[in-house]
């Protein structure tokens, strides 16, 4: 079916009008490599490397067409009979084979950045230009990541709850999430606790993959689902929770990604069905209404995360998390649903389009006249503050992620 | 296509807005129609009338088709480039350059995105009726090309009742205009009328003039819902017969129901066999006597439930489910296959019937939806291309459905145009005089034949089997 019903969900789409730039277009694109209509992989691979990964064409799709896992596949195939390039293969090789699969490896790096802020290196670094020789996104981005917090260390992996009606739940950190926002992870887990969960954090659990399923390289992919599935066989949870939209899509595609391997395939279904969001469950836990949420009189706006929404389905609770505070003004973002243009590592490999993506969202932004844009994904987090940042906004709006705003809100802490 | 003329193309509107390469070209070779795909030599974007009058000069020069496209909507393969030749976008020319309240009309560029002109009026409390189910996505280009019809059609008319008035450029490279913004105008022929549904064979419209409504002030929403197919669709009848035009009136059959709820989950019911969708719109007194009258046909016409929307929400949420019905059954087979035949609305119950009938004969599933009010119905076929034996009783199964709809005073088509895929059976519904006056006409318009080559005329009719 080419009914075109996912071409206004598409932010390449609404962005360029071309139909290359198009679900449609994709689709029609991989159908012709793999049935031998074209040879010339540059350039329907330029076309997937265009495509934000973010989903929106499913949701809209009444036919039911599973893009995902296509371009995965389609990816995955161009990964192997391609060489890359070398500015995407220099990020890619520190990214994926050093960075990611390794929480000990990162939590060096992130230890590293941390140092180079808190030194006061990054200050003079921006003084003086020194990032001007850098690409000039990058030079952006730099200036929009957040401060790392010093020696990340948490207390305990086992945080119990005195209460009736209680849940088990195990806690999926991510390597972003427990380095870079290690605090909103804290947060996290004591909304958790305060909804009444006795929230289990597996020590062997690793990065969930989705940088290396989404650029094609499955087999990493594979391996880290596998370890996964293994870290949290073990705390026998109700739950897998959350707090990164993109990590917590990819988890829950588990079932699909090791569907034909079969003595992972049930353990992956397993897993995958556990898989919930932590604002489902803090919603159906009602903690909205058992702890008062009170903040002074602001406007407030929420950017969905493309995964959260359109892979799983998750688009009301954090909108009612954020309703349930006192004083808060709750605007809706005009096409909210819309990429904010981050996907993953896009906005480093694609940077025009991701800036021209990030622009249009600012504008929208600015017309909600919001004062805090609440996010549930590190990466849309970071790509608001970046949006922020370039628009020169910082002392007007803040991004923060819905975690730490619900934190912020609550008043017997 | 020689690369003297891309050079010279791109003199004209510059290389940015000239595209040879595959993937390009594989991306502009389909529409919505299945089993069409043709490669284009090149893919353009002109900035403004004029530098289209220079490309179809050009084009009319050098004997190159071109093919005009909106949005690639169309089910009659009436965009696929199946002569090769330029597909020419519209992509520059989408803005809305007037709305005009004292004479209620809106002047746009062919581009712009059907909703977005039905949304900008109502922001004015002007009402711009045709509503194609793709409408968030079709152009009014392709709908003018269509003359497409919609949700509100049985009591608003289709697309040809609002253009009064066009832009357009013809073969040899001549701009002409139209109409204009006048409730009366008989000087010479009504070319507006001529080129709204002529789908790109006889000139390319750069601009129109459509004629606007006041927004009705009240609309409600309701559901029937019954046990047999044949109740719906006499009560569809009977309403029209009780002097009653409600503004929407639409039929879907239970496996479009399942399709459609198991994509909108807006909560239809999957067990009954036939719905009906039924709208009134007009001052608050008329629609509520017209929404009572009309739930009373529906219960003596043995509805089993008749239920109203609650908000405006809710009854939304029904109309787009309604509105994704062809695309959601292509989730119960890798090929959907559609048809457009209409009858005359006194006859639904009679075409929904022999639709059955014909299923059974030819052993292929048929899912049923449409606008039943105004007699247009989309019996779907749910197959697969690769299957050779069902896709010859498909073909046999829609030549029947084509033939009956004829025999009960209908059409091939009622809104989606005739393209190449309807073509070898125009002459059914207009006999061999009837086509060969439009082949007179195609060419008194477009002599060497450049104007989307190869649609509405077929090298060959099929042949009829009477039965
Ligand atoms: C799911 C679905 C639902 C649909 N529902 C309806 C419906 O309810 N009612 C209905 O009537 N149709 C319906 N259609 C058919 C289709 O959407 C309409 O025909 C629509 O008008 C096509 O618009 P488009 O912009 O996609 O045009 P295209 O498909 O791009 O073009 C249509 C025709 O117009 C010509 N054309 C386009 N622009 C110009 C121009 N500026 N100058 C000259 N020629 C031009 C093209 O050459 C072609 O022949 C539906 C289609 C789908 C896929
Ligand atoms: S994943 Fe996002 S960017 Fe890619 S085709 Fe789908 S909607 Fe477009
Ligand atoms: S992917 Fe879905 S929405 Fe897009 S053209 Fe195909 S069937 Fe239609």
């Amino acid at each position: 079916m080419r009914c075109g019903f996912c071409l206004p969900a598409c932010p390449t789409y609404v962005e360029t009008q071309d139909e290359v730039h198009s679900p449609r277009g994709r689709i029609a694109l991989m159908k012709a490599v793999r049935d031998g209509l074209i040879t010339e992989y540059e350039e329907v691979e330029h076309s997937l490397n265009v495509c934000l990964g973010c989903r929106a064409c499913e949701p809209a799709c009444p036919a039911g067409v599973n893009y995902g896992s296509m371009l995965e596949e389609a990816r995955a195939i161009f990964q192997e009979q391609k060489k890359k390039s070398f500015k995407e293969k220099a990020t890619r090789k520190v990214v994926f084979d050093q960075l990611f699969p390794n929480q000990k490896r990162m939590k060096q790096a992130t230890g590293l950045l941390s140092f180079y802020q808190r030194s006061g290196l990054q200050k003079v670094t921006r003084k003086i230009g020194f990032m001007r020789l850098f690409p000039k996104h990058l030079a952006e981005m730099e200036k929009a990541l957040p401060k790392v917090p010093k020696g990340i260390k948490r207390e305990s992996n086992y945080f119990p709850v005195n209460k009736t009606n209680e849940k088990t739940v195990a806690f999926f950190t991510g390597c972003l999430m427990d380095t870079m926002f290690f605090e909103t992870n804290q947060s996290t887990i004591k909304l958790l606790q305060l909804a009444g969960c006795n929230v289990h954090i597996p020590q062997t659990q690793n990065c969930c993959g989705a940088l290396h399923g989404h650029s094609g390289e499955l087999e990493g992919a594979r391996q880290l689902a596998k370890k996964n599935i293994e870290a949290f066989e073990e705390c026998e949870a109700d739950y897998i929770i959350t707090n990164a939209g993109g990590c917590g899509a990819f988890l829950h595609d588990y079932d699909h990604l090791l569907r034909d391997e079969p003595e992972w395939k049930e353990r992956a279904e397993v897993f995958a069905s556990k898989i919930t969001d932590f604002t489902s469950i803090l919603v159906d836990m009602k903690f909205h209404e058992q702890n008062t949420l009170q903040l002074t009189e602001e406007i407030a706006t929420y950017q969905d995360s493309c995964h959260l929404r359109n892979v799983m389905g998750v688009k009301d609770a954090p909108r009612k998390l954020i309703k349930s505070i006192s004083n808060v003004t709750y605007q809706e973002l005009p096409r909210a649903d819309q990429c904010c243009g981050s996907a993953g590592i896009y906005n480093i490999v694609q940077p025009e389009m991701s800036n021209q993506i990030l622009d249009h969202k600012m504008e929208d932004v600015k017309g909600t006249k919001a004062h805090t844009i609440v996010t549930t994904n590190p990466g849309c987090l970071l790509q608001m503050k970046l949006g922020i940042q370039k628009e020169g906004l910082q002392d007007t709006i803040r991004a923060v992620h819905l975690a730490d705003y619900l934190i912020e809100a609550l008043q017997e802490k | 296509m020689e690369q003297a003329v891309i050079d010279q193309l791109i003199e004209i509107i510059g290389k940015e807005n000239v595209k040879t390469g595959v993937a390009d070209k594989l991306a502009y070779s389909y529409d919505a129609t299945p089993n069409f795909q043709a490669l284009p030599d090149c893919i353009i974007t002109p900035r403004s009338t004029e530098e289209i009058a220079k490309i179809v000069k050009l084009c009319n020069k050098e004997k190159i088709p071109i093919v005009p496209r909106g949005s690639g909507t169309n089910l009659a393969a009436g965009t696929c480039p199946t002569q090769g030749g330029v597909v020419l976008l519209f992509t520059y020319l989408n803005n809305i350059l007037e709305i005009d309240e004292k004479n209620l009309t809106i002047t746009v560029q062919p581009g712009v995105i059907t909703k977005d002109i039905c949304d900008a009026v109502e922001g004015k409390n002007l009402f711009y009726p045709p509503d194609p189910s793709s409408m968030k996505i079709s152009t009014i280009g392709g709908n003018i090309n269509e003359n497409s019809g919609g949700l509100r059609g049985l009591k608003y008319g289709v697309t040809k009742d609002y253009v009064i008035g066009l832009e357009a450029v013809l073969a040899n490279g001549e701009i002409i205009r139209t109409g204009g913004k006048l409730a009366k105008d008989v000087a010479g022929y009504d070319l507006t009328k001529l080129l709204v549904g002529s789908e790109g064979t006889l000139a390319i419209i750069t601009e129109a003039t459509l004629k606007l409504l006041p927004k009705p002030k009240a609309k409600k929403t309701m559901l029937a819902l019954y046990k047999k197919m044949e109740d719906a669709a006499e009560t569809v009848s009977s309403i029209i017969e009780n002097r009653i035009i409600p503004a929407t009136l639409e039929f879907m059959d239970q496996p479009t129901i399942r399709a459609v709820e198991a994509y909108a989950n807006v909560g239809l019911p999957i067990d009954v066999e036939a719905i009906l969708l039924i709208e009134q719109d007009g001052d608050y007194q008329s629609v509520e006597a017209d929404m009572l009258k009309m739930k009373d046909i529906c219960l003596e016409n043995d509805a089993i439930d008749v239920s109203l929307a609650n908000t405006e929400e809710e009854a939304e949420g029904l109309r787009q489910a309604r509105r994704t019905a062809l695309s959601a059954l292509a989730r119960l087979s890798p090929t959907t296959i559609l048809e457009d035949a209409t009858v005359p609305r006194s006859e639904i119950a009679k075409m929904v019937r022999k639709i059955n009938d014909i299923a059974k004969k030819h052993n292929v599933h048929i899912a049923t939806f449409g606008h039943a009010g105004d007699g247009n119905l989309h019996p779907t076929c749910t197959t697969d291309l690769r299957n050779k034996d069902e896709m010859e009783r498909v073909e046999a199964a829609f030549e029947d459905i084509f033939s009956e709809a004829i025999n009960l005073g209908g059409t091939i088509t009622g809104e989606h145009g005739v393209g190449e895929m309807k073509s070898p059976y125009l002459a059914w519904k207009i006999g061999e005089p009837g086509v060969e006056l439009m082949r007179q006409i195609k060419l008194a318009f477009d002599p060497h034949n450049i104007m989307n080559p190869g649609k509405i005329f077929a090298k060959e009719t099929r042949k009829r089997v009477v039965i």
